[in-house]
């Protein structure tokens, strides 16, 4: 069937597949309790009462909708498109993780787990995870890389104040990769007791179509708040792609909107030629890694590839299943914005509008100069404002110099 | 006939349980590895597990874990393990099974890396993030070449799943003990009988138990349910530790043997 013949409810297929991409390879283990948690959730998307509560958290706890903004300033600075702005940054807790967390932590809930897991690369999703379960009443432990938890130092001591443990993982790169390992290990151990509540597009299925379905409300929102501005859809989004949560959450609602054009960022490191970057779609090959086959960063051997990337969000050698068959079929288009871009654009930003983007959603800024170019005065582009800088400003006042 | 079917119909015959030995590919180096796989061998292992190092390996335990690491760092590849098979084949005729993770597997591409395995002597492939739902084209591939693909049960797979998947294992069906990662553990858990027992009882191949079993004494209360055992972490520990393989093999041997 061609790609452009399916709408967004037929993805994905039973089996967990976007395309060729997705599915459940997991340690047997696991089967039983990715069932349970499948039919849990299907069950929920159907119940007003769960839908009820979901809303309410979301709208009287977490601050949504989110506004859109007209970002006059930055468009002016750079005299293409209109550029919009969607304020994620402004969600609870500081990203829009926490639309997932709130949704999964509920299930849990549900599901009589008392104990939920977390990995986290940045500490937005660990933050967002520790606080839902705070709420909720929830245990909550967090996976996090030693190498992120020295560069995330603030989201660190946030998740504990709000009595996480967070467990610092000291194996292969002690990044994000590593984190969701060791979070996978923990699950199959314990899996009786367990709800292991995954940040992103990302891991076996339901995880990847769940977690499009809780972010979505990005994209939901967006479609009503343009009409403010314009009669039309925009013309284009964009929005950083680490896993690609963020990113899926707001082009999910557009992909029948075959008018709409979509932008993934991806984080460029230090040049795509450099081998020093996070850019799987851009650079990496089909395989399989936390559960889905998916674009992955490897060698000629299948072994998984180090990366790079100054926002630990994004430092990822893998992708959700969504995003590589939005590639292979065309739907979205991925390019990778450098280290020095994202410092560019959130310098830009800064100094344009005031606001203080995390280096993630950085990267989605610092592309913006070049799709300007591309595009016409009297068109529109929204970007996702995933979250704020305030977690990155330690980092950045320490090592900020003029981009060159 | 496959080097597994012969093995666990003459053991049947023999009224013997199979011990089955695993040891991660090329650790410590590949030529210290050869040395330890003819050591179990020669201390009573009936048919020997290699782990094809992966970068990140999500169903092992540190030992492993740590294992894989410096054989990765050593510079090991599928392709040396491949050829290391090949080269035992010449002197031994002891089944050989590769242990690997996917990616390995869909980097290489399915049939390629299938007629590797069979070019090589291999006589069966353990793929431990790989279930029945997904497993089908690299069933298929190696059925083709005659090597056996090997599947897991876990105790949280439902009983009906059980059979469904003792139906598609070939050679043997691999029962993990516990819910969890590899690695050696002080005590298996209470009811590992009760589920071996219900295992057996539905799969038409024979049944290996593995995970956690560490001593000669819990081999044998292990195999008290099932055909065969498979011991890894404790030996890894071993081969870290410096300690030599071959008196452990032979108590593991005698545990299992003994009236």
């Amino acid at each position: 069937m061609a790609a452009s013949s399916l709408v967004l409810s037929d993805l994905p297929d039973r089996r967990g597949y976007f395309g060729s991409y997705g599915g459940r390879f997991v340690p047997e283990t696991l089967v039983g309790p990715l069932e349970e948690l499948e039919h849990a959730f299907r069950a929920v998307r159907r119940d007003p009462a769960f839908r009820r509560e979901l809303n309410d958290l979301l709208s009287r706890f977490a601050g949504r909708p989110t506004p859109l903004f007209f970002a006059k300033n930055l468009s002016a600075r750079l005299g293409g498109p209109r550029i919009y702005l969607k304020r994620e940054d402004l969600c609870h807790t500081g990203a829009h993780k926490v639309n997932n967390t709130l949704g999964q932590c509920l299930l849990a809930k549900r599901l009589g787990k008392k104990r939920v897991i977390a990995e986290t690369g940045a500490g937005q999703h660990g933050v967002g995870t520790a606080t839902a379960c705070a709420l909720l009443g929830l245990d909550c432990e967090v996976y996090m890389g030693v190498d992120d938890m020295e560069r995330q130092a603030l989201n660190v001591f946030r998740m504990r104040s709000m009595g996480a443990r967070v467990i610092p993982v000291t194996s292969g790169s002690r990044t994000l990769k590593d984190a969701i390992n060791e979070a996978m290990r923990d699950w199959v151990t314990n899996v009786r007791t367990t709800f292991y509540c995954i940040g992103s597009v990302v891991g076996p299925h339901p995880y990847p179509w769940m977690v499009r379905e809780f972010q979505s409300v990005i994209g939901r929102e967006v479609k009503v708040q343009i009409r403010a501005f314009q009669s039309g859809d925009p013309d284009a989004l964009v929005a950083c792609v680490g896993g690609g949560s963020n990113a899926i959450g707001l082009f999910a609602p557009f992909y029948d909107h075959k008018k709409v054009a979509f932008y993934g960022v991806e984080a460029g490191g230090e040049g795509l030629r450099s081998g020093r970057h996070s850019a799987t779609l851009c650079t990496g090959r089909p395989g399989v890694l936390h559960g889905a086959r998916t674009y992955v960063m490897q060698d000629e051997n299948g072994q998984v590839l180090p990366t790079h990337s100054i926002s630990a969000g994004l430092d990822y050698p893998a992708v959700g299943p969504e995003h590589a068959f939005y590639k292979d079929t065309g739907r979205a288009v991925y390019v990778a914005a450098t280290d020095k871009e994202a410092l560019a654009g959130f310098k830009m930003l800064n100094e344009t509008e005031g606001l203080s983007a995390a280096l993630e959603s950085s990267h989605a800024v610092g592309y913006l100069p070049r799709l300007a170019k591309k595009m016409k005065r009297s068109q529109s582009v929204v970007v996702g404002l995933s979250g704020r800088g305030d977690k990155d400003m330690a980092q950045l006042a320490e090592g900020f110099h003029e981009p060159h | 006939m496959n080097r597994i079917d012969r093995l666990f119909i003459d053991l049947k015959g023999q009224g013997r349980k199979a011990l089955i030995a695993y040891v991660t590919g090329g650790y410590p180096t590949l030529s210290a590895m050869d040395k330890a796989v003819k050591d179990l061998v020669r201390g009573g292992a009936d048919l020997i597990e290699i782990g094809v190092p992966f970068s990140d390996p999500i169903a092992d335990g540190p030992t492993i874990q740590e294992s894989s690491q410096k054989a990765l760092d050593a510079g090991i590849t599928p392709g040396a393990l491949l050829d290391w098979v090949k080269r035992f084949r010449k002197s031994h005729d002891t089944p050989v099974v590769l242990m690997t993770y996917m990616n390995p597997v869909v980097s290489r591409g399915i049939d390629r890396f299938a007629r590797e395995a069979q070019t090589a002597g291999v006589d069966g492939v353990i793929v431990p993030d790989l279930i029945i739902e997904e497993g089908r084209p690299l069933e298929e591939a190696l059925a083709r070449r005659g090597v056996h693909l090997i599947y897991l049960v876990a105790p949280t797979t439902p009983p009906a799943r059980r059979e469904q998947i003792a139906r598609r294992s070939r050679g043997f069906l691999y029962a993990v003990s516990l819910t969890g990662v590899t690695g050696a553990r002080r005590a298996l858990p209470k009811d590992v009988g009760a589920f071996l027992a219900d295992v057996r009882r539905r799969s038409p191949v024979p049944v290996a138990v593995g995970f956690g079993i560490s001593d000669p004494a819990q081999a044998r209360h292990a195999a008290a349910e099932a055909d065969g055992v498979i011991v890894g972490s404790a030996l890894i520990q071993r081969l870290k530790n410096k300690k030599p393989l071959f008196p452990f093999a032979r108590s593991l041997r005698r545990a299992l043997d003994r009236p």
